[in-house]
């Protein structure tokens, strides 16, 4: 399968993606500058992490208004698959794609450590391959904190589009367990055609034994199996 | 013309800068602050001649939709002569 990586200026988890895709999962992964409207034909679009345009204005505003977002829209749209990782996830909440936001975190500060995801559906093109035992995967983020109204929030459980929780080791959804707060320990959310995931954790940082888990994997090997299913 | 635009967080949604900035007003001695909430500032500079009811519009539009996210801020435009 064929991965863009979209980089932004002030992207920085872009050639970890890159790496992960290629080194690790064995795909054709390409960059694809945010001033381009060309998707090169790729069957899934990556949002990297970083700080694209300094995280000026609000983390991820700027980047919603590159020309390379008018074809990540049109690419969604079209039930395209794309994920969001951390500034890719704060990216497409500001360009409505998805529910919610990512505000401050509670504790203020920028936690960089690796945390236990459970996955919330195993009904997506995401997480079709992940175990049920909780996931070992990074977190790097300031703003990390997922937001949003009661009414959004009841409406994603109701429709099964929480992709991951923050839970400990064992899988319970514990206070001590949610690094910035979030609401209902929400990571991840899908969109409601379930084909856009964003989420705070890393899983590109968890997909080479070296770095000390390969969890991420199953999130990647999810989409190339739908992408298999799909060709 | 001049718009002065105001960004602050929704009451609904919690502000931990401002609830850092409340303690560390209250440890320098100031008991009478009960609470902070941070929020942006921006000052527009708009063309000579701009119609005022055109250009009212016009910045709350610009506020809706980039200085602000509805999801979490809310803002309020004022035009200065």
């Amino acid at each position: 399968m064929k991965f863009g990586v979209v980089i932004f200026p002030g992207s920085n988890c872009d050639h970890d993606a890159l790496y992960a895709l290629e080194s690790n999962l064995g795909q054709e992964a390409v960059p694809i500058w945010h001033q381009s409207e060309d998707l090169q034909g790729c069957d899934a679009v990556v949002l990297p992490g970083g700080f694209s345009y300094g995280d000026y204005l609000r983390a991820g505003a700027i980047a919603h208004f590159s020309p390379v977002m008018k074809a990540v829209k049109r690419f969604a749209d079209s039930d395209g698959l794309v994920i969001g990782i951390c500034n890719g996830f704060q990216a497409l909440t500001e360009a409505h794609l998805l529910p919610g936001a990512l505000v401050r975190n509670a504790n203020l500060h920028f936690v960089c450590k690796t945390v236990h995801l459970a996955a919330g559906t195993k009904d997506s093109p995401f997480t079709s391959h992940c175990p049920s035992t909780p996931l070992a995967i990074p977190v790097a983020h300031g703003e990390g904190r997922y937001h949003a109204d009661a009414a959004t929030l009841d409406e994603l459980e109701r429709a099964d589009r929480i992709a991951f929780r923050y839970c400990d080791a064992e899988g319970k959804l514990t206070e001590a367990a949610n690094p910035n707060g979030s609401a209902r320990h929400i990571a991840g959310v899908l969109s409601e055609g379930r084909n856009v995931l964003g989420m705070m954790p890393h899983p590109e940082r968890a997909a080479d034994p070296v770095m000390g888990s390969t969890d991420g994997r199953c999130i990647f090997e999810s989409m190339i199996g739908a992408l298999s299913l799909a060709s | 013309m001049q718009a002065l635009v105001h960004v602050t967080l929704k009451k609904t949604v919690l502000d931990p800068q401002g609830r850092a900035i409340t303690a560390a007003l209250n440890n320098l001695g100031h008991a009478g602050v009960a609470g902070v909430r941070q929020g942006k500032f921006f000052e527009i500079e708009l063309a000579d001649g701009v119609d005022p009811a055109a250009a009212r519009d016009q910045v709350e539009r610009i506020a809706r939709e980039v200085l602000a996210n509805p999801v979490i801020e809310e803002f309020t435009v004022d035009l200065q002569p």
